[in-house]
């Protein structure tokens, strides 16, 4: 009897970065993609990619919205009652959001005014709530807060790398450093499309283009 | 797993007074560094207008302020209005849903350093509406009201990298040094600056600046701003101008005089060759 409760005991003492949960982080980076495989979060990959400074902030605000309510979500997923159970998802992500962006506004006021609506926008983005529903519901805390990492890494690389391209394309300069002027090839022809969001379409569907040619993924109807 | 109404409405409760509470409870300790923050950003953008050099963190911006500005409230008469009217304080975004005449204007006096009597310039608030969302900025005029010495423009919800380039100083620097009056017929009248659409290319004169690429929303905005809010000032220019020979040395004026008489005679001189400064200072500036 002593002996399977201790059994019971040791098995779910799995390592905090086991081989399971590392999948947790990597898997959205690439072969689950939220951005380029799941096609979830693309508004805001078109709309705040222009430059990197505003997207890495951005980044690093879903990040942390994503990581924070997946915890909550997870938390409290066996009091939620099922039939609201989608309004209080809303309801803790929208209350994070309004945290963070009153947080921002108190103590980087500058950067909180260089992103302006976005970071409100961050309660629809569908990737966090598409976490929530389909991970933080059933599934532990800690393995909810990985997960909430990966998909907010996978999420962030992608408009990193958008932001990267529009950047350097459209106005010669990263993180507003003019790097062409810097190698002297002072007038670098920037490219006007890619200061719009339609450019963050075409930039975005080359990376879908590269990664699927690599990975061998393909859409079934 | 199907709950009962009462547990239903209950959770719903529950976590509502939970999140409702921990947002109020943010609200209320967050505000003292949110006004802080806001303040001192008014008076950074006040400053930046005739000081570009000063920074966030670095300068020590409060104590410059209370140095150098000297701030007052004018009516659309031109009016100075005696009271507790705080120019700082002044809610823009409310004054601008009034009418012109009913609004107030602050005045933000920028004083020498040695001489707290002289004015170094006057910086003006203006507001106006962008593509998304309002517009506001600063604007610096020389104590003749007749050339811009530097501008500040912030925005609420322009595009971040294309509207919101209102903020780059590389773009507020275009206007350095631009005329607002235009002689015609021998008449001084109110031009204003215009920002032309498109980036690079165009001709310019005193009374326009280079165009941001892909926000000419924005830049229409920014026009008309300028232009309204110059313009809702007038009052104020025509008095304070007509009061300067008794208040300021007799020096100061003759100078001023002189100025305005050779803008008068070789406007159109003086037009073609800033032009060809112009063009260089683009150059100049693209190469930064």
């Amino acid at each position: 009897m002593a002996e399977a409760v201790e059994e019971v005991k040791k098995a779910p003492a799995e390592s905090l970065f086991s081989k399971r949960r590392r999948k947790f982080v990597t898997d959205p980076l690439n072969d689950d993609n939220p951005v380029t495989i799941q096609v979830l979060g693309i508004c805001s990959a078109l709309a705040v990619t222009t430059k990197l400074e505003p997207t890495f902030v951005m980044s690093i605000a879903v990040i942390s919205v994503i990581v924070c309510s997946n915890l909550i979500v997870s938390l409290i997923r066996n009091l939620i009652p099922s039939r609201i159970r989608i309004i209080v998802q809303l309801a803790v992500i929208a209350s994070l959001v309004i945290l963070v962006d009153q947080i921002l506004k108190a103590y980087l006021y500058d950067v909180s005014k260089l992103l302006s609506v976005f970071v409100g926008l961050i309660i629809t983005n569908c990737i966090v709530m598409g976490r929530l529903e389909a991970f933080a519901m059933g599934n532990k805390p800690w393995d909810s807060v990985l997960d909430g990492l990966g998909s907010g890494i996978g999420y962030a690389w992608i408009i990193l790398a958008v932001a990267f391209c529009r950047e350097l394309f459209g106005f010669g300069s990263l993180f507003d450093f003019k790097i062409f002027h810097a190698i002297g090839w002072e007038n670098f022809p920037t490219n006007g499309l890619m200061t719009s969001p339609v450019g963050a379409f075409f930039i975005l569907g080359i990376i879908i283009w590269i990664q699927r040619y690599k990975t061998g993924y393909v859409e079934h109807n | 797993m199907q709950q009962s109404n009462a547990y239903i409405i209950g959770f719903a409760t529950v976590t509502t007074i939970i999140l409702g509470g921990l947002l109020s409870m943010a609200a209320v300790f967050l505000k003292v560094p949110q006004t802080a923050a806001k303040d001192l950003d008014t008076k950074y953008q006040i400053l930046k207008a005739v000081m570009p050099e000063v920074e966030k963190g670095k300068s020590d911006i409060i104590g410059i302020y209370g140095k150098r500005i000297e701030s007052f409230v004018v009516d659309a008469n031109g009016d100075k209005i005696e009271g507790d009217v705080v120019a700082e304080k002044v809610d823009k975004k409310k004054e601008f849903k009034k009418k012109p005449e009913e609004r107030v204007y602050p005045v933000f006096r920028f004083v020498s350093e040695s001489n707290p009597d002289e004015t170094e310039a006057y910086i003006l608030p203006v507001f106006g509406n962008g593509l998304w969302d309002n517009i506001w900025g600063y604007i610096a005029l020389s104590n003749d009201f007749e050339t811009i010495k530097g501008v500040v423009f912030d925005h609420k919800a322009e595009t971040p990298g294309l509207g919101a380039r209102i903020t780059d100083a590389g773009v507020q620097a275009r206007y350095k040094g631009k005329k607002i009056y235009k002689e015609e017929d021998g008449k001084k009248v109110l031009a204003s600056v215009t920002m032309l659409k498109a980036e690079t290319g165009n001709t310019l004169t005193d009374y326009n600046v280079d165009g941001m690429s892909g926000a000419t929303m924005t830049a229409d905005g920014v026009n008309k701003m300028l232009r309204d809010y110059l313009g809702f000032y007038q009052p104020f220019f025509d008095k304070t101008s007509s009061d300067k020979p008794a208040q300021e040395s007799v020096q100061e004026t003759e100078t001023v005089e002189s100025d305005s008489v050779m803008v008068a005679s070789d406007s159109l001189q003086a037009v073609t060759d800033s032009t060809a400064v112009e063009t260089k200072n683009t150059d100049s500036l693209s190469v930064e």
